[in-house]
């Protein structure tokens, strides 16, 4: 055997070196094919279709109807309007508070840093159903904590939360501060990468803590919070967990959790219009591309990559 | 420094001063970071707190923290409630036997041999006594409404098959990405780091009719068989890892004789324990979190429910009884939290790995 590689030219260790990563690469090309690059075009063409999971043998092409449907569907604006709401509302925090706990946890000054990593990152473990529950017993409006809280230092009656059509999307917001977990390590990651000279040049140069983090911090880890922008908007059309839970599937109170992936499960597996649904899908994959083309396009006046990119 | 300008009397009051302002920054984020913590932590106190509660301590209107419940006090063969009554010089525990409008008849449990007397002030006003009196009935309660022992049985075995799954798929891949030159090998790795961005709602509608044609609707095998075919980020995080060994020891193994199956088992394996823990443990994690795809297949096979839809139905229940529910999230939780504070330090690596590196 080793005699035979000797004498086979360059070509054959190479077709051989090929043969295997093929192999092993196999699974998830097979996996690609069956899982992702198949169903994601099944799933454009059932887009055309009206098929019904309950009649499948009445499927019918429906050409662009299904894509007309939306421009005079009173819910798919619902959906994209509590979509865009809860983006307005949660993505700030979902960056603010990851980094204010990244710079806290990073700090010279915090005695015990690693207890509080562990102890800030230990929620993002618990199941969101767990999340939901808990939170939504704190916030309950008559036996929870919040509210009680609220009344005895503020003196002031706390809102129904997820009862209450204004305020169950900042209540979802004030949930989803549990699970910044996984953000603040990886910001933690960037704030510990900063040059330690870049803080002593600036030190020398007499900056404040304010200017340091201005002009040294904030450009050095603009990359990373860049990338939980991109993830962040990309979950909120993705969020659906919290909202089903709170509202029982159906978008309670009064469709204000509405959710546009929760819109979509309803439409294919509710109402089993599952045409529709690969429509919603589509639609929604098509705005998640966009939006991080457009965010990579813009990503140059804001972000700072090191070594000049 | 400055101190030697001054006269020797005042050093060591200027030094003391200097350690002080020296030492102020720490007091003063250390107390921040520990009343942030602890808000931030105020609501497991809740859920333990609560899942000690009978649901009349929950609803009492005076609101005690912890699990306690009013003291009564036996006079004459008849309960009496404990209040904390304001008297001339102090607060004195009495007990209320007759209550009336301005002023009311007590007894004192600590002299009950002086017999009943009255006390002026609206009894309403005063706060009852309490004392601590947790229950622990919520545990077996909820466990039994919901079924928390079959819905564990079935998320661990869920889980663990996925687990095995994912770890085989994704080390060959990976391994496959990192050591093997296959013309286009770049695009394919970037083809594959780009199915991170698909959202899966695009593959569910054709995903799930495909397995509900060949039979597998009802059944877990949706939530398992599609994890032995590799997944972007765990490929990412061990194809980083295994880059990282140096491939001088390969080399030597290969002209030793070793095929590439010897190579991946007895050279990279044994150095990358800890990356193949992290992914072991996200997808555990993940597992024991999915709600989508449990709900999705496993609707209307209520006896393989998995613990987040299996808690889930019992939500309307739980609304109106926090006792309960926050007994079950303390079970449900209890499982994935020992697990992170064991493997912790391997779990954080591996965030940082696929988070920051891209």
């Amino acid at each position: 055997m080793a005699d035979k590689t000797q004498k086979t030219s360059g070509n054959n260790i190479q077709k051989r070196e090929t043969r295997w990563g093929l192999l092993f690469l196999s699974p998830w090309l097979l996996g690609f094919l069956i899982f992702t690059l198949l169903p994601t075009l099944a799933s454009l063409a059932f887009s055309f279709t009206n098929y019904n999971p309950l009649h499948p043998d009445q499927i019918s092409f429906a050409g662009f109807s299904n894509y007309a449907r939306l421009f005079t569907d009173p819910f798919f604006r619902q959906a994209i309007g509590v979509t865009l709401r809860f983006v307005l509302i949660s993505v700030p925090f979902a960056i603010i508070i990851p980094l204010g706990l990244a710079l806290l946890v990073n700090s010279e000054h915090l005695l015990g840093k690693n207890i509080y990593r562990t102890l800030f990152f230990m929620p993002s473990m618990i199941p969101v159903v767990v999340n939901v529950m808990v939170w939504r017993g704190i916030m309950n409006s008559e036996t929870g904590w919040l509210n009680r809280m609220l009344s005895f230092v503020f003196g002031i009656d706390g809102p129904n939360w997820f009862q209450d059509e204004r305020w169950v999307l900042p209540a979802l917001t004030l949930m989803g501060v549990w699970g910044v977990g996984n953000a603040m390590i990886i910001m933690l990651a960037g704030l510990q990468n900063v040059p330690t000279e870049l803080y002593d040049a600036s030190k020398v140069d007499g900056a404040t803590g304010i200017q340091r983090f201005r002009h040294v911090t904030l450009p050095i880890i603009s990359p990373i919070i860049f990338y939980q922008l991109v993830l962040a908007l990309i979950g909120s059309f993705q969020y659906f967990t919290q909202a089903y839970i709170v509202s029982n599937g159906r978008g309670d109170p009064n469709g204000s959790t509405m959710f546009y992936n929760l819109y979509l499960y309803r439409t294919a597996f509710n109402f089993l219009d599952m045409g529709y649904g690969a429509t919603l899908a589509w639609v929604m994959f098509v705005a998640v591309l966009l939006i991080t083309i457009f965010l990579f396009r813009t990503q140059q006046r804001w972000v700072y990559y090191a070594g000049g990119d | 420094m400055a101190s030697q300008t001054l006269g020797a009397p005042a050093k060591p009051r200027f030094q003391a001063r200097l350690r002080l302002r020296k030492l102020l920054p720490y007091i003063g984020i250390s107390t921040v970071g520990l009343v942030i913590l602890l808000l931030f932590l105020a609501p497991l106190g809740y859920m333990s707190l609560t899942a000690f509660k009978t649901i009349i301590q929950v609803r009492d209107p005076h609101s005690q923290w912890l699990p306690s419940s009013p003291v009564n006090y036996t006079y004459e063969g008849a309960e009496y409630p404990l209040l904390m009554v304001p008297t001339d010089d102090d607060v004195r525990e009495l007990a209320l036997v007759k209550p009336g409008r301005e002023e009311s008849d007590y007894v004192d449990p600590q002299n009950p041999e002086l017999g009943v007397f009255t006390v002026v002030g609206r009894w309403r006003t005063f706060d009852p006594v309490y004392e601590l009196n947790p229950t622990t009935d919520n545990f077996p309660t909820s466990w039994e409404q919901v079924n928390l022992g079959r819905l564990f049985r079935n998320t661990i075995i869920i889980a663990t098959l996925g687990t095995i799954g994912t770890l085989l798929s994704s080390v060959l891949v990976a391994y496959g990405f990192a050591r093997f030159r296959v013309p286009g090998i770049s695009i394919l790795f970037l083809l594959l780091i780009s199915t991170i961005i698909l959202p899966r709602q695009v593959t569910l509608i054709p995903t799930y009719i495909f397995f509900r044609t060949i039979g597998w609707g009802g059944t877990w095998l949706p939530l398992i068989v599609p994890h032995f075919f590799a997944n972007a980020y765990n490929v990412f995080l061990l194809r980083q890892y295994f880059r990282s060994i140096p491939r001088d020891l390969d080399e030597a193994a290969t002209l030793d004789g070793a095929s590439p199956w010897q190579v991946l088992w007895h050279v990279i394996l044994p150095q990358s324990i800890p990356a193949l823990i992290a992914v072991g443990l996200f997808h555990f994690f993940f597992a024991w979190n999915d709600f989508f795809e449990p709900l999705v297949y496993l609707q209307g096979r209520e006896d393989l429910y998995t613990i987040s839809i299996g808690m889930t139905q019992f939500n309307n229940i739980f609304n109106t009884q926090p006792g309960l529910a926050m007994a079950a999230s303390m079970m449900a939780i209890a499982l994935p939290l020992i697990m992170f504070f064991l493997a912790q330090k391997v779990f954080v690596q591996g965030i940082v790995v696929t988070g920051v590196e891209k």
